[in-house]
């Protein structure tokens, strides 16, 4: 029984392409796989605007919007419609093909990378040899279309917004990619599928996640701090700050256009977190031994779901940083870190189990943090600001 | 250390989220359609014409003597005099206002042509949800709309309007004490 309702949906998928005639199989093979993606991740998205405007508005102690519908949970349908009925305003100066293209490649883009995301025991798209290679080269072609966008618009704020973010995803690319190379090299794969299956066991109640070690744990956060940063959500949205530029490289963008790049940026968001769970929270496998009955895709997307609350709550928490915090924050913080997450997973596969694997892996790594922290915060010098020309 | 300073405040939203749920004096917002703050008493929007008794044609106090009209800082007010007079509340026969019309797309509610108006006859409303369909004509209030009677009065500024229609009694029982002496009718007579 649990098994059926675990394969449910693959059985489905074999059952209809069975029936349908031989001719048309490839093609409904397809269909019934992307089809689904493009209507669940996108109805994720809706629902995550409803619960971010809900959460943030409880953090800053409001009630957020509780008009459309019962509780306000019809608001994204009412933001679609008006974003549909919107004019789409198209500067005279822009590069009118490139203006129209960049919010599509950054929306087909973010799909292409669902292919790789295992959602559930035997539910993976395509099941490559290097999928997460074929993960980040997609995501990397998200950085061009945000800056075709801000290039053809022919804005100065847009143009910022657009040097801001890829100066930001180039300089966090490489922590993200460095902290994923540790779970790629404990599972011996490249393969999303197989580093899931890797993390799919149980010593007793607890499960093989390699977040639940010491390189895990750290390469879990600082991969999900890079990917904060991936995905220009707060405190590092910069690209965007609307303090600063406006909206940065969507500045020039309206009605459909600028929903198109708000679904690209969440299911960015989506994917990456999708990722982080297949690397280090063990994808779809269940928490603890005893709750494997519950379908492994209600476990990929509970963890989704945790995620993006988490999201939130640092987003309703931190402050925009500084550009040079930004730069200074990846490349002396970061990518040391990430160096020495490597290390200690290396550290993690050549030493006999037990407790002193564990102070041995987690050493060098707690005091990397405290001494780059500290490092970090030195040069901070906190004085009474003074106002040249305000006083 | 690092990362000290992120946790506490993580706490602390976390506080606010969660206790924003238990406790209710936490949301301040007021659900404005439901639930409604009390005005203050001095509350000023638009201001309205008053009249004593029934009748909204007889009992206007005002006598069209455009000394708002003059004062008022954007010019929203249009006066046209009656040509023939009425009786006022005092008895005397005075003029009154054919058209008074007050564009509230330009009033902005300064409460002036109240502290000029010698008779009393304008007063600021406190009246505030008038948004309309018709941007020309849903915007500019005749007479009709703009009159409203001293009950109304009463009703919004109830400190105010008592000292208003004391003044008022004590002028008319002075007028009434010598008939002859224009007392009532200077202001008129000056713009005249």
């Amino acid at each position: 029984m649990t098994q059926a309702l675990d394969q449910i949906f693959v059985t489905f998928k074999h059952w209809a392409v069975f029936h349908s005639p031989a001719a048309f199989q490839p093609a409904v093979s397809v269909l019934l796989s992307i089809v689904p993606v493009l209507i669940i991740f996108p109805s994720l998205f809706a629902v995550t605007t409803i619960l971010e405007r809900k959460g943030l508005a409880r953090i800053q102690n409001r009630y957020g919007p509780n008009r459309v519908g019962p509780f306000g949970l019809l608001q994204p349908l009412a933001d679609g419609l008006k974003s549909l009925t919107k004019e789409d305003i198209v500067p005279r100066s822009a590069d009118k093909l490139v203006h129209f293209a960049a919010p599509l490649l950054l929306v087909t883009t973010a799909f292409m990378e669902y292919a790789v995301l295992p959602v559930g025991r035997n539910m993976v798209l395509a099941d490559m040899e290097s999928g997460v290679l074929f993960f980040f080269a997609v995501s990397a072609a998200m950085e061009l279309s945000i800056f075709m966008a801000g290039w053809s618009s022919r804005n100065k704020y847009s143009m910022l917004g657009a040097m801001r973010a890829v100066a930001q995803m180039i300089s966090y690319e490489a922590p993200l990619i460095l902290s994923s190379v540790a779970a790629v090299m404990a599972a011996g794969s490249l393969s999303t599928v197989t580093i899931v299956e890797k993390q799919a066991g149980y010593s007793g109640i607890w499960p093989h996640w390699y977040v639940l070690t010491p390189w895990g744990l750290g390469g879990f956060l600082l991969f999900m701090i890079a990917a904060t940063a991936e995905s220009n959500r707060s405190p590092f949205d910069l690209p965007e700050g609307e303090s600063e530029i406006i909206a940065g490289y969507f500045t020039e963008y309206s009605g459909f256009k600028f929903a198109l790049f708000f679904l690209g940026e969440y299911l960015g968001m989506f994917a990456i977190s999708g990722l982080g769970i297949t690397l280090f929270l063990g994808g779809w496998a269940a928490p603890f031994s005893f709750l494997t009955w519950i379908p492994s895709w209600i476990w990929f997307f509970g963890k989704l779901l945790a995620l993006i609350a988490m999201f939130i709550w640092v987003r309703g928490t931190l402050p925009r940083l500084r550009m040079d915090q930004l730069m200074n924050f990846a490349w002396k913080f970061m990518l040391p870190m990430t160096l020495m997450v490597i290390f200690s997973a290396g550290l993690w596969r050549f030493l006999p189990q037990g407790v002193l694997r564990w102070v041995i892996c987690a050493v060098p790594i707690a005091g990397l943090y405290v001494l780059l922290g500290r490092n970090l915060t030195s040069g901070q010098r906190l004085e009474k600001r003074t106002y040249g020309f305000a006083e | 250390m690092l990362g000290e300073g992120i946790v506490k405040g993580l706490g602390e939203t976390a506080r606010n989220f969660f206790g924003s749920f238990v406790g209710k004096e936490r949301l301040t917002t007021v659900q404005f359609p439901e639930e409604r703050l009390i005005q203050p008493e001095a509350t000023r929007v638009f201001p309205f014409l008053i009249y004593d008794t029934d009748d909204m044609e007889k009992g206007l106090r005002c006598v069209a003597c455009k000394i708002c009209e003059v004062e008022c800082p954007p010019k929203c007010i249009t006066i046209e005099k009656s040509t023939e007079k009425k009786p006022d509340y005092a008895g005397k026969p005075q003029f009154f206002p054919a058209k008074f019309d007050i564009d509230v797309s330009v009033c902005m509610s300064c409460q002036i042509c109240v502290e000029v108006c010698p008779f009393e006859a304008i007063k600021m409303d406190t009246a505030f949800e008038l948004s309309t369909d018709d941007r020309f004509g849903g915007l500019l209030w005749q007479k009709d709309r703009l009159a409203k009677p001293n009950a109304y009065y009463h009703t919004i500024h109830p400190t105010e309007a008592a000292a208003v229609d004391e003044e008022l009694a004590e002028k008319k029982a002075k007028a009434e004490a010598k008939p002859a002496a224009p007392a009532a009718n200077t202001g008129a007579a000056a713009v005249r």
